[in-house]
Order: C-alpha cells, then sequence, then structure tokens
C-alpha cells in the first residue's frame, strides 16, 4: 500500500512511474478515511486541494521535472500558515481563521514539490505532553486508541505512525516532536535552534520553538531536513550556517564514535521497560564499533523548572496578541479591556490560561529578578553542562520520554506530574542543541513503541543522522506497524 | 523556602484574562504547587553567572531597509471579527 511507504521509497516509485502522485495522495485519503474515525490526528483536510495538488505534480513528473519532494504528500501540524488553509494552533480563540501567507517551511515544502495537506491535531498552542488540551478533542495513540500520542505534535506523530501520509511537520518547544515520536514509534527531528526559520509559525516560546521532521526511517528525516533548513531575511534568529547534504551522512561509519551516557539520567521514575531497551540499544552502538562513555550533566535536575519559568513567561508576552481584535473570535465588551478579557477567557483553554498567567506572574514587578532572570542564568548553567560533554564526546543518548504512552486522562489533572514527563527532552531546547528520537523496542504487555534520544552539537545534526541511521540499519523496530 | 502567594485574580487581570470564582481555586492550588516546585532554582548560586536569553547568540541582526511587497490591506483584514472602511472596528477607547 502506497500510503505505507518512505519519501525515498515513493519518490522512487514515483521517478520510475510506477505510481501517479494521485494514487499515493489518495492512498494516504483512503487510510485517514478508515481509521481517522478513532486515531483523530487531523483536525481537517481538504481531499480535493490534496489531489489537484497531486495532479499537478503527475503533471511535473510527466514532463521530466525533478524536485526532491515531487508529489509526496506531509500533513502539517496546526500551527504552521499554509495559505487559504484554516489556523487554528488546536484552540477556540483563533475562530474561522484563514492563513494569509505561506511559512517559510512550508514555502519550502512546496517549491520541493511535495502536496502539502491537512492539519494535524495538537495542544492547544503547543502545550502540552498528551494531546489532550485540543479545543478539537484528543488524538489517540494507533498502538493502543486507549492512550495518548504524547504531545504537543501528537497529530503529527500519529498520522505518520498510522500512515495516513508520508511524513509531517510537527514543531519542539520541550520536546513536543521527539516525545510523541517515541510513543509513537517514528522518528522524530528537533534541529538546532535556528536551522529552520520560524517564519509563520505561531510563536509559543520564541527562544525555545523549533520545527522538525516526522518521518518512518531516518534518511527522510535527512531528505526533509535538508529542504527546510537555511537561514532567511525574516526570521532574524534562523542562522547563516551553511546547510550541509545531510544524505551524504548516512555513510554506517560509527566506528570510534564517542557516545556520552548521562549519569543524571537513569532516575528513579524511569521504567523498567523503558531501561532495558535503551540498555540494549547502548550496547548495540557499542557492537557497531561506538565507544560509550560516562558523563554528566549536573544541573539535569533543575531543568524542568528553568522550562516552566521561561516557556511560560515568552508565552505570556506571545499570546499576547490574541485579543480579539485582528482575527479570530471576539467576545464584545463594553472598553477594549473588557473585550479583551471575555475574549481570552472564552477562547483559551485551561492549561493556556494556567500558562499565560504563570508566565505573567514571573514577569510582573517584584518577581521578574527571582524567577525569570534566576532561570535564564540557570539556563546557562544548563547549556554550559552540555556544551563541556560536547568536548569530550559526539554525541549524547537517553531515553526520549521515561514511560511509554500514559493512558488518557491518566495525567490530565495534574500538570506537574505532565511538566515531568518531558525530563528528558526539555533541556535540548534551552540548551539550543540538537536532538532526534528513533525506535528502539516496545513494551510487552501491551505492545507500546519506547525511543531513543540521541543529542548533538549546535548545528550537529549531520553526526546525529548518522549515528541514528547506524543504529537503524541493524534494528528492525521502525518496521513495525500498529494495529491499526 | 515556600512559595510566594499568588494573588490569581490580580494576575488574572495583568494578563486580561476573565476567570471564574472556580477557576481562580483551581489555579491558585496548581500555580501554588508549580510555584513550590519552581523554587529549587533558589538551591543554585547564580550570582556569577551571565543570563541566557537566546542559545545562539547572534547580536544587531538587520536587513536591507527597504520597501518590498508585504500583505495585501484587504488580506490582512480577511480575517477581522469586526471591520469598517478598510479598519479594523473596536470599542470606543476615549470618552
Amino acid at each position: 500500500m502506497l500510503n505505507q511507504l518512505t519519501i525515498s521509497k515513493l519518490a522512487a516509485k514515483l521517478a520510475g512511474r510506477e505510481v501517479s502522485a494521485r494514487e499515493a495522495m489518495q492512498s494516504c485519503l483512503d487510510q485517514i478515511e478508515r481509521v481517522d474515525g478513532n486515531i483523530h490526528a487531523f483536525i481537517s483536510h481538504d481531499a480535493a486541494d490534496a489531489l489537484a495538488q497531486a495532479d499537478a505534480a503527475d503533471k511535473d513528473i510527466s514532463a521530466g521535472v525533478q524536485k526532491p519532494l515531487l508529489g509526496i504528500p506531509i500533513a502539517i501540524k496546526d500551527v504552521l500558515a499554509v495559505k487559504n488553509q484554516p489556523l487554528n494552533c488546536g484552540s477556540k480563540i483563533l475562530g474561522k481563521f484563514i492563513s494569509p501567507y505561506d511559512a517559510a517551511a512550508i514555502e519550502k515544502l512546496k517549491s520541493a514539490g511535495a502536496i502539502v495537506f491537512g492539519r494535524l491535531n495538537m495542544d492547544e498552542f503547543a502545550m502540552g505532553s498528551s494531546t489532550e488540551n485540543s479545543a478539537f478533542g484528543v488524538t489517540r495513540n494507533p498502538w493502543d486508541t486507549m492512550r495518548i500520542p504524547g504531545g504537543s505534535s501528537g497529530g503529527s506523530a500519529a498520522a505518520v505512525a498510522a500512515d495516513e501520509c508520508i511524513a509531517s511537520l510537527g514543531t519542539d518547544t520541550g520536546g513536543s516532536i521527539r516525545q510523541p515520536a517515541a510513543l509513537c514509534g517514528c522518528v522524530g527531528l528537533k534541529p538546532t535552534y535556528g536551522r529552520i526559520s520560524r517564519y509563520g509559525l505561531v510563536a509559543f516560546a520564541s527562544s525555545l520553538d523549533q520545527i522538525g521532521p516526522f518521518t518512518k526511517d531516518v534518511h527522510d528525516s535527512a531528505t526533509l531536513l535538508g529542504v527546510l533548513s537555511g537561514v532567511d531575511l525574516r526570521d532574524s534568529t534562523s542562522v547563516p550556517q551553511p546547510v550541509p547534504n545531510y544524505i551524504a551522512a548516512l555513510d554506517g561509519k560509527i566506528k570510534g564514535l564517542k557516545l556520552g551516557l548521562p549519569k543524571e539520567y537513569m532516575i528513579g521514575g524511569l521504567d523498567a521497560e523503558v531501561k532495558a531497551a535503551v540498555d540494549a540499544a547502548v550496547k548495540k552502538f557499542q557492537n557497531l564499533g561506538a565507544e560509550i562513555v560516562e558523563i554528566s550533566l549536573p544541573h539535569t535536575d533543575y531543568a524542568v523548572a528553568t522550562y516552566y519559568i521561561i516557556a511560560t513567561a515568552e508565552a505570556s508576552a506571545n499570546l499576547a496578541r490574541f485579543d480579539g481584535i485582528r482575527y479570530g473570535a471576539r467576545i464584545d465588551g463594553n472598553d477594549p479591556t473588557e473585550l479583551y478579557s471575555r475574549t481570552r477567557g472564552a477562547g483559551f483553554g485551561a492549561e493556556v490560561k494556567r500558562r499565560i498567567i504563570l508566565g505573567t506572574y514571573v514577569l510582573s514587578s517584584g518577581y521578574y529578578d527571582a524567577y525569570y532572570l534566576r532561570a535564564q542564568k540557570v539556563r546557562t548553567l544548563i547549556r554550559n553542562d552540555f556544551l563541556r560533554a560536547f568536548e569530550t564526546v559526539d554525541a549524547i543518548v537517553t531515553p526520549t520520554s521515561p514511560t511509554a504512552a500514559f493512558k488518557i486522562g491518566e495525567k490530565s489533572n495534574d500538570p506537574l506530574q505532565m511538566y515531568l514527563s518531558d525530563i528528558f527532552t526539555i533541556s535540548c531546547n534551552l540548551a539550543g542543541i540538537c536532538g532526534i528520537s528513533i525506535p528502539c523496542g516496545f513494551t510487552k504487555s501491551p505492545k507500546l513503541p519506547i525511543g531513543l534520544q540521541l543529542l548533538g552539537k549546535p548545528f550537529g545534526e549531520e553526526m546525529l543522522l548518522k549515528a541514528a541511521h547506524a543504529y537503524e540499519q541493524n534494528t528492525l523496530w521502525h518496521q513495525e506497524k500498529p494495529p491499526v | 523556602m515556600a512559595a510566594a502567594e499568588i494573588d490569581i485574580k490580580y494576575v488574572a487581570h495583568l494578563a486580561r484574562i476573565s476567570i471564574t470564582v472556580d477557576e481562580e481555586s483551581k489555579l491558585a492550588a496548581q500555580l501554588g504547587g508549580i510555584l513550590g516546585y519552581i523554587e529549587k532554582l533558589k538551591e543554585l548560586d547564580v550570582t556569577k553567572v551571565e543570563p541566557t536569553a537566546h542559545a545562539v547568540p547572534m547580536v544587531n541582526v538587520t536587513r536591507p531597509d527597504e520597501v518590498r511587497p508585504s500583505l495585501p490591506h484587504e488580506d490582512a483584514l480577511r480575517n477581522a471579527p469586526k471591520q469598517a472602511g478598510g479598519l479594523f472596528m473596536v470599542p470606543k477607547i476615549v470618552e
């Protein structure tokens, strides 16, 4: 079935005229029709528009046009602007918003020939780790529909895992790509801060947010990173760093690669089956010629607290734009203040209100130094931990998440417990480094995917992909399919 | 050290979010717990540490100050909840 293929396999079939882009797109649409009633990865999708894009791709293919993603169906998290498509960020507050322009990442996908379709479900404004905080309902894990797919990019992970698309885009502020990729059993890459332009991405925490791909294997991740990367004058934080040929890095040569194992990550809450799978993966790397070095990241224990000050502070400022004046839903009031408060009170969900209020508090007069400034200083310590570690190792290996997918509702009434489930992914965003999650095993009963996280130096994506690819080539985890 | 008491009603007003009495008490309990957890940052001595605002430090990023095509007027207004005469409509601000 075409919807199950990777980018590279489908691209080869399209180039060889074995199949058409229309057939590939239709196969994804059929799968959505068949399974998305249960999974609910998509908030919406426009089948006619997707098929029209497929027909245009088929015309290009017949004309001999060659583009890296020509005719490949790629679905998009509902936080990236796609011209003339709805944009809701999983929230009520945007009402019937239609994007007037394409995000930079979307422009890149389109000019590479991709069929850009669908609005994938997410925690409201990317705030959450379970996709339970969406105004459009929960997304379910394709491996067990009683369980969460992870979050905030739960729709992006579930859609790839359930073969409803060939690949997807998500965003990662504290683990929102890597954690759902781990819990759904796909490959999720968070590039270095500044690698991909954030123009047209609705901001949650501007100093932490980064766009990245969800794919069925590491090769596809390298393909998409190559397409998406590069400096953009419309995002002053995108970095003018050359874009290497990431595919060329996938040479399997990891002999002598130094992998760091942080001793602080073997914490109490780490599930025994997750630990066993990660230990086995580390052994595998050793057998493939990598050298394992124990390292220390001494400020690990402070990462979650630091994150929830910085991310909420930035969110409280970024989300001020949702005021019912220029776009979205509006609830009238007698004066502007009443209009803002009523609109925001009715439009935002509980988690978003909680974080805006926390962020407003830590920035408010009298508390700024004690909370926000202190968190920024601890962020320096966390970043220095990583830079010091990377003086002796090429990459760091950890579990992606302390447990496999938990049950829907299990943590939704305890925000702090939910925040602590991000413990292994959050530091990467604070330090501005890159990270990837790849499948490394399953729990026994129920059978749920386990993810392995590799963390790399700033702009060290080649090394990261090389190591991930070498592991993947010698394991079969990524080929397993959920029972949808 | 105990977390500071948070005046939810006041902070919600600063954030321009109307909340119900029920939300107020729920938020007080939840944010109290989160702030209590955050207190652990006070264990660290940060007196000689510079703050990090961005992980990839870049300064004075500019682009040429040139007029370029931008969003057409009607596209910018297309999503407005209320508009008239090519402008956003808001409640009366000045008496």
